[in-house]
């Protein structure tokens, strides 16, 4: 079967479009990189939901403001919130309401740095971040 | 006429009673990307360059949060603001806060205060509060049914 210039133009860009979400981030590739560099550290971690659910819900007191991640995203993060400060809606941080999350390396890598060093004062380490990871796409 | 001059000037009709409620928002990727997270990435024209200037120069110490981007996101984010910046004084700020604008204080100058201090405005960088489409660059005032939930908050002298 002979195919036209314009089918495999055509057939070339499907296929193009395709590739960037086979090789896009989940949240489960993210938090198993995560986990990945914690075992560097101590070889028997493994990500847990409820150190990520204490880390997320625990009031930090060092901003004023933002005591902790919730004072944005929420108590629920299959719900999202409101900035503290701004009043803007914040889209839930759940990979099954909001499936735009946890899909790419390099935007996560840019809220943990900017939201752990406001809220907690320093980065989070790889430890934290996978059972970040985990406790909020439980369930999804 | 014909139907194609006719459905020109539908058209025209159409895009020029837009113009009259829209405030044109230039598209960059990286500025609602970046800045948009945490607050509606407000038009450029809502401030003058040299307002914008010292945000950007600024943002490890923005209105007290560290917002700090990457270099290059910076010079890009700086290059678009400064692009489409106004150059009327009514846009300026010594706070840089938008709402401290001569300008926008004009535009609000009917709501009291304590319209900002509602638990669902919270302040008035909350644009969409009351200018929902406003992140799609819609910001007419607030239709009636909307007004009326914030009718509490405007007084009634009209100069």
């Amino acid at each position: 079967m002979a195919y036209t210039t314009a089918t495999k133009i055509c057939l070339i860009a499907l296929i193009l479009s395709a590739m960037p979400a086979a090789f896009a981030d989940t949240p489960s590739s993210l938090a198993a990189g995560y986990a990945a560099d914690a075992a560097k550290a101590s070889p028997d971690f493994t990500p847990s939901a409820q150190r990520g659910q204490t880390l997320f819900t625990k009031s930090w007191g060092v901003s004023q403001k933002m005591p902790g991640c919730t004072a944005c995203h929420g108590n629920d993060p299959k719900v999202g919130g409101k900035h503290v400060v701004t009043g803007k809606r914040i889209d839930p941080l759940a990979p099954s309401t909001n499936p735009e999350r946890f899909t790419s390396l390099k935007k996560v890598e840019k809220w943990f740095k900017r939201n752990c060093t406001e809220v907690i004062g320093r980065e989070c380490s790889a430890a934290e971040k996978a059972d970040v990871i985990q406790f909020i796409s439980q369930g999804s | 006429m014909k139907p194609a001059s006719f459905a020109g000037v539908i058209l025209l009709l159409m895009s020029c009673s837009a113009l009259s409620d829209t405030l044109p928002v230039p598209t960059n990727a990286l500025y609602p990307e970046e800045c948009g997270g945490c607050h509606v990435a407000y038009p450029p024209k809502l401030l003058t360059g040299d307002n914008w200037q010292q945000i950007m120069n600024g943002l490890d110490r923005h209105f007290g949060s560290d917002a700090s981007i990457d270099a290059q996101s910076k010079q890009e984010i700086t290059a678009f603001l400064l692009r489409h910046a106004s150059s009327d004084p009514r846009h300026r700020a010594t706070s840089l806060r938008i709402h401290d604008t001569p300008w926008f204080i004009k535009k609000h100058h009917r709501l009291k205060p304590r319209a900002y201090t509602n638990a669902s405005v919270k302040s008035p960088a909350n644009c969409t509060a009351c200018h929902a489409q406003a992140e799609q660059g819609v910001w007419h005032s607030p239709p009636h049914s909307r007004m009326r939930t914030f009718m509490d908050y405007f007084t009634n002298d009209d100069d």
